[in-house]
């Protein structure tokens, strides 16, 4: 809570960040929020209507190191990446085992803190949250999607997916009914009762794509999501990613070394040793595409 | 495969976040049903678990019941022998054998006492501990759905409480059960000459014990796992 006065009309609010406007005069208070040192408001910026336009880049990473203590080793896995994500393209990174991808998706994620450098989503520094505030950005924003699916294993479709939207302080109702709808959505509409354990890879996977949308977010991060999965259940998931990315504007990010994910991508990372090694752009890939044939091509992975 | 229209549908509120009031929350009353849902979908490896706090605590209680029950005898015996006979006995050469005999045998019980507790202690860590330990990338995965710390730590907190307690409970039952019946066999009517007082109070204190190791055993790993960076929990190999 922190008493803020509104510089217009002198009416004072006591807020918890959640209010951003004057309800006197409907001044925009988050510069003074900001003054005061509420970082709550500052998370409310990323939620704000008007700023979803505000920022062109979603995601931002200004010098990204990363260093693992391996004993007594100390082994870098990013060595100053610096990365813009577009709201609502959809991005690979792409890249060798090894080569930092998955430690990138981490620390765009919020789910590990990078050595050194920082990471921006809607241009707020990750490193100056609280755990309060990452875990409500985790739960509301940033929809994650793993290589090996991570559902609970001892729950049904249905409450893997509802488990974001308990967290979100959603009624139960609600919550069925969302919960229902999402996996309708990824072709899951009979599968509602089944665990994880009666469900084929690619219907997990799908499980976890519904999971992941489940508060609305607005980037989905999916570390190797077809890592585990054969050639036709993987390009289903990558279409369904696809799909997602055009009709709802989702921010799409996804870690991998498959090249199918390629056709789609609006933009190519390409990481090696930790660092970027160059970014494509969707009117050259074309080309390149062309030239390794259409969906039946062979997966190539680079230098397993 | 996506259906368009759905999709349209479901997104349209995806800007919508400035009407969100709350945190991230969970209720103990949803805390408790996933601890509960966790406990019956894995009922064997539940089993298992409490298996340890069973064995512990029963092997605790039936040492406890043993002692109550020998007490009893001996108290019996005492006074049902006449005061002369006491007397005489104490008069005689071999009392004094017999009081040394009294000490080795209070020795021997308190030594089985501690040797119980000890088990107890090593096997309710060790299956707590292990109930933890092979969850990590669960509460890796929660946390990435937003969860707190604490609502991982209040997970395992009612797990671990319940299964404890339950355990301790059979634990007890089973020990106290067992040496009753070898007492009934060994002397007739031995209930009648028990200090029951003495006996529910050592029961007590079983359950108290295998609750609280429980929770001891759990929770400081669950708050361990619940700190780590969900990328740690998530990478983590079992």
């Amino acid at each position: 809570m922190a008493r803020i006065e509104c510089p217009e009309c002198g009416h004072t609010e006591e807020t918890t960040g959640l209010v951003t406007v004057c309800p006197e005069c409907s001044t925009d208070l988050r510069n003074v929020m900001e003054e005061v040192g509420h970082r709550r408001g500052r998370m409310r910026e990323i939620a704000h209507d008007d700023s979803m336009t505000t920022h062109e880049f979603i995601v931002r990473t200004k010098d990204l190191h990363k260093i693992y203590i391996m004993g007594e080793v100390e082994v870098p896995a990013l060595r100053g990446v610096e990365i813009n994500i577009r709201r609502g393209e959809y991005l690979s990174i792409m890249g060798p085992s090894g080569s930092g991808k998955s430690t990138l998706f981490n620390m765009v994620g919020g789910l590990d803190k990078p050595t050194k450098g920082t990471c921006f989503i809607e241009e707020v520094d990750m490193a100056q949250l609280d755990a309060f505030e990452l875990a409500w950005l985790r739960c509301r924003k940033i929809g994650y999607i793993f290589q090996t699916f991570n559902l609970i294993p001892v729950m049904t479709a249905l409450e893997n997916v509802t488990l974001p939207m308990i967290f979100a302080g959603m009624s139960s109702d609600e919550m069925m009914d969302r919960g229902a709808l999402l996996l309708d959505l990824v072709g899951l509409g009979d599968r509602l009762h089944h665990k994880p354990f009666e469900l084929s890879g690619g219907q997990q996977q799908r499980v976890a794509v519904a999971r992941a949308l489940a508060n609305n977010p607005a980037i989905v991060l999916a570390d190797e999501p077809t890592g585990n999965l054969d050639l036709q259940t993987g390009k289903e998931i990558i279409d369904l990613l696809k799909e997602l990315n055009e009709e709802s504007g989702v921010t799409i990010i996804s870690a991998t070394h498959d090249l199918k994910m390629i056709d789609v991508s609006d933009r190519v990372v390409h990481i090696r040793d930790g660092e970027v090694e160059r970014v494509e752009n969707r009117a050259d890939l074309d080309l390149d595409v062309g030239t390794l044939g259409s969906d039946e091509k062979p997966e190539l992975d680079e230098g397993e | 495969m996506i259906k368009s229209e759905l999709a349209r549908k479901m997104y349209k509120s995806e800007t919508d976040w400035g009407e969100v009031q709350r945190q991230v929350t969970l209720s103990w009353g949803q805390a408790g049903s996933i601890a509960y849902r966790n406990v019956t979908m894995r009922l064997g490896r539940a089993l298992i678990t409490a298996a340890g706090v069973v064995l512990g605590i029963a092997f605790l209680t039936s040492v406890w019941t043993a002692n109550v029950a020998q007490e009893g005898i001996m108290e019996y015996e005492a006074t049902s022998a006449t005061a002369v006979a006491a007397e005489e006995a104490a008069l005689a050469p071999g009392a004094e054998e017999a009081e040394a005999e009294e000490r080795a045998r209070a020795a021997r019980q308190a030594w089985l006492v501690i040797m119980s507790l000890l088990v107890s202690a090593v096997g309710i860590t060790n299956s707590m501990l292990m109930s933890v330990t092979e969850r990590f990338r669960e509460i890796g995965t929660m946390k990435c759905l937003g969860a707190l710390d604490e609502f991982i730590v209040r997970l395992f907190l009612i797990e671990s409480a319940v299964l404890g307690l339950l355990g301790s409970l059979l634990g007890a039952l089973v020990g106290h059960g067992i040496m009753m019946l070898v007492y009934m066999i060994r002397q007739a009517g031995v209930a009648a000459m028990m200090d029951w007082g003495q006996m529910l109070i050592y029961l007590a204190i079983a359950l108290a014990i295998g609750t609280v190791l429980s929770l001891v055993a759990a929770v400081p790993p669950a708050v361990r796992a619940a700190r780590m960076p969900p990328a740690a929990a998530l990478a983590t190999e079992i």
